[in-house]
């Protein structure tokens, strides 16, 4: 049997788990707030242009809308100022293997419970690494914090001073590529950086290093407590948007059963 | 004394709920100065400019002297009431399902004889005043009050058959965040409003008045107008006892054409200011219609806060008053939409307001949240369809009702160049 007819007889069989880490796509799903004076993240909408009804008799359809970074959604370096002038930065321009990556993930949900400006820091990944081993060049890793599991005003966690949610310290994120050539970062909250990320030296240090070095961001992951902390692969391929600087995603986690 | 207007007992929901009817529409076009006088809650009449004669009912021509240069002019209310009748029968239906129905002449302190509809504290041969409202038609009619306000004189069922009035309805506020919603739920609440909802979008972003409208009783209820399945799904939910909506969702951000060089926020005016007030419309209209002459809480009225920028364009807000021009003009559908159920659409607008954010660079005057709950709670115990809350809206309503292409002028300057 060829390696994919294998493949495909053991995700029929159960013995490869399909994980959907996908939230779904509804209007009241949180986006990320950036001060009202600068352009906004549209929201998901859906309106009817039929429903087996005088516009249309027989079928039912829908107008979507939303922003490239709304809901579950991959950034591309294009995302961002440091990666604008990258070759093959935007979401139609990257290679589509790239899409395709074993995934680490880092058990961060203790820590997120205790501290909502919980940091992924190089000390605590070296000791991830102690317990599972180095992380292998081109994976993804995937930062878990159980954020996924928050609701409402939970998830944004707004207060005066800006959200609070967890997310990597500069000096991680810059070990995470320099040290480890990862393929991209992921998180269950609305922004590879932490809330505060924009207190950082420089700002938002995750979309700045990740995609100035050609690296992309999962935003808005769910279910990651449903992952090993190795040994899963993830599919996360953006919508092929001319010039995207992101897509809505559904990513799906390939597990296998032992 | 009128009696005070109990709470209506819940609905009997064996019974088929009421059909709106309605007194006749049919006016001539001079009359109609009547109804447009009567629609901001004055009471005007044609006088002539040659001899100076006050004439009642409105003609093409004085019948004194058959000049045609007629302008209309606001009348002190004062008259006599000279003669009355009770009628007991009626050919019209609406009429048929009110008798008897009190009807008079009133020879006014001005000049002339008018027929009046006439409250029922007012005593046979008394001083009144005469004021000029909206009927179910939405045509202009004239009203024999008592001299002076008599207790619950809102109450009686000719003045709520001429309002809107929020006593003992149930009001939707349709957006919490509103910077005006605490002002308008106290005001509506002071007025003795059943219930107030208020429509709650973005529930997972916090914002400041939501324990203020919590702690004033105010029901809070998801709702996003920009989302067409939460507007569905709140109008299935309460549409059926919305009996006044007041449509207090807004997007605003500074800005024209040029200055702002894409179309983001210009889509969100018109999602939310123009395609929002349709989507409630839709929702919620037809339902609000088919209870137009649901008794004590029939729905009376649709309220729309629109930016006076709506009559002629206002920068530095050049792309929001484009919007509000277009919810303007989609208020003026939905009246002609509403007109066969009596339902009435209420415009109030105002200038700069002092409670949003946008605001802060310009200038005072400012119309504060409490003016334009005033405002919106005194047009609808009034019954009016258009009202002007502030200094700059009437400024605006008078220079644009003088020449609008002057005002359009004045408020395009480009400023002196070298």
């Amino acid at each position: 049997m060829s390696t994919l007819a294998n493949f495909a007889s053991r995700i029929a069989t159960g013995e490869i788990r399909v994980v959907d880490l996908t939230h779904t796509l509804d209007p009241d799903f949180p986006v990320i707030i950036l001060p009202p004076e600068f352009g906004q993240c549209a929201r998901f909408r859906m309106e009817e242009i039929s429903a087996y009804d005088h516009r249309g008799p027989a079928w039912k359809w829908h107008n979507i809308s939303m922003s490239e970074h709304t809901g579950t959604h991959f950034d591309a370096p294009a995302h961002w100022i440091s990666g604008r002038d990258l070759p093959r930065a935007a979401v139609d321009e990257i290679a589509p293997a790239d899409f395709i990556g074993p995934a680490c993930v880092i058990d961060c949900s203790e820590g997120a419970a205790r501290d909502e400006d919980f940091e992924l820091t190089v000390p605590l990944i070296e000791a991830w690494e102690a317990s599972h081993g180095r992380i292998p060049s081109g994976a993804w890793v995937l930062m878990r914090t159980d954020w996924s599991k928050r609701r409402g005003a939970e998830y944004l966690n707004m207060r005066e001073d800006g959200p609070h949610s967890p997310g990597p310290t500069p000096e991680a994120i810059r070990f995470l590529i320099d040290q480890r050539d990862i393929r991209g970062f992921g998180v269950e909250t609305v922004g590879t950086d932490a809330g505060q990320g924009s207190h950082y030296t420089p700002p938002y240090p995750a979309h700045y290093y990740l995609h100035g070095a050609g690296r992309f961001g999962l935003q808005c992951l769910s279910d990651l407590d449903q992952l090993p902390a190795t040994g899963a692969v993830l599919i996360a391929a953006p919508l092929k948007i001319k010039n995207g600087t992101g897509s809505p995603l559904r990513v799906l986690a390939l597990v296998e059963e032992t | 004394m009128t009696h005070p207007l109990a709470p209506p007992p819940k609905k009997n929901p064996q019974k088929r709920s009421v059909s709106p009817t309605r007194p006749p529409e049919v006016r001539s076009r001079a009359a109609l100065h009547l109804t447009a006088a009567a629609a901001e809650g004055r009471f005007a009449l044609q006088r002539c400019a040659e001899c100076g004669k006050v004439q009642y009912p409105p003609r093409d021509a004085c019948s004194a002297c058959l000049s045609t240069d007629l302008p209309w002019q606001d009348m002190a209310p004062g008259g006599t009431l000279i003669a009355e009748t009770t009628v007991q029968t009626s050919p019209r239906l609406y009429f048929r399902e009110r008798m008897p129905w009190r009807a008079g002449t009133v020879q006014l302190d001005a000049g002339p004889t008018v027929l009046a509809h006439i409250h029922g504290d007012v005593a046979r041969h008394a001083r009144v005043r005469v004021v000029a409202r909206l009927d179910q038609a939405g045509q202009g009619v004239l009203v024999a009050l008592p001299e002076t306000d008599t207790p619950n004189m809102e109450d009686d069922p000719l003045m709520r058959a001429l309002s809107a009035d929020p006593k003992h309805r149930r009001v939707l506020i349709t957006d919490a965040r509103s910077a005006q919603a605490p002002a308008l739920a106290r005001a509506l609440k002071q007025a003795g409003a059943a219930i107030i909802f208020a429509g709650e979008p973005e529930s997972w972003r916090p914002y400041p008045q939501r324990a203020e409208l919590q702690a004033l009783g105010v029901e809070i209820l998801p709702m996003d107008v920009t989302d067409t399945a939460s507007v569905q799904k709140l109008a299935g939910e309460i549409g059926g006892k919305t009996d006044i909506l007041i449509n207090t969702a807004r997007f605003l951000r500074p800005g024209g054409v040029l200055d702002r060089g894409d179309t983001g926020f210009a889509r969100d005016e018109l999602e939310v200011n123009y395609l929002g007030l349709m989507r409630l419309a839709q929702a919620f209209g037809p339902g609000m219609c088919a209870r137009a002459a649901d008794g004590v809480n029939a729905a009376a009225a649709w309220v729309n806060l629109l930016s006076v920028g709506a009559l002629s364009n206002a920068r530095p807000f050049g792309a929001y008053s484009a919007s509000q021009a277009g919810a303007y003009s989609l208020s003026q559908s939905l009246r002609a939409e509403f007109r066969p159920s009596g339902l009435r659409v209420m415009n109030v607008f105002f200038g700069p307001t002092e409670e949003d954010d946008w605001y802060q660079p310009l200038p005072p005057p400012r119309v504060t949240a409490l003016a334009l709950a005033r405002s919106v709670v005194d047009g609808l115990q009034r019954g009016l369809e258009d009202v002007w809350c502030g200094d700059i809206a009437q400024d605006l309503r008078d220079r644009f009702r003088r020449d609008p292409k002057v005002l359009e002028r004045e408020m395009t300057l480009g400023g002196e160049g070298a």
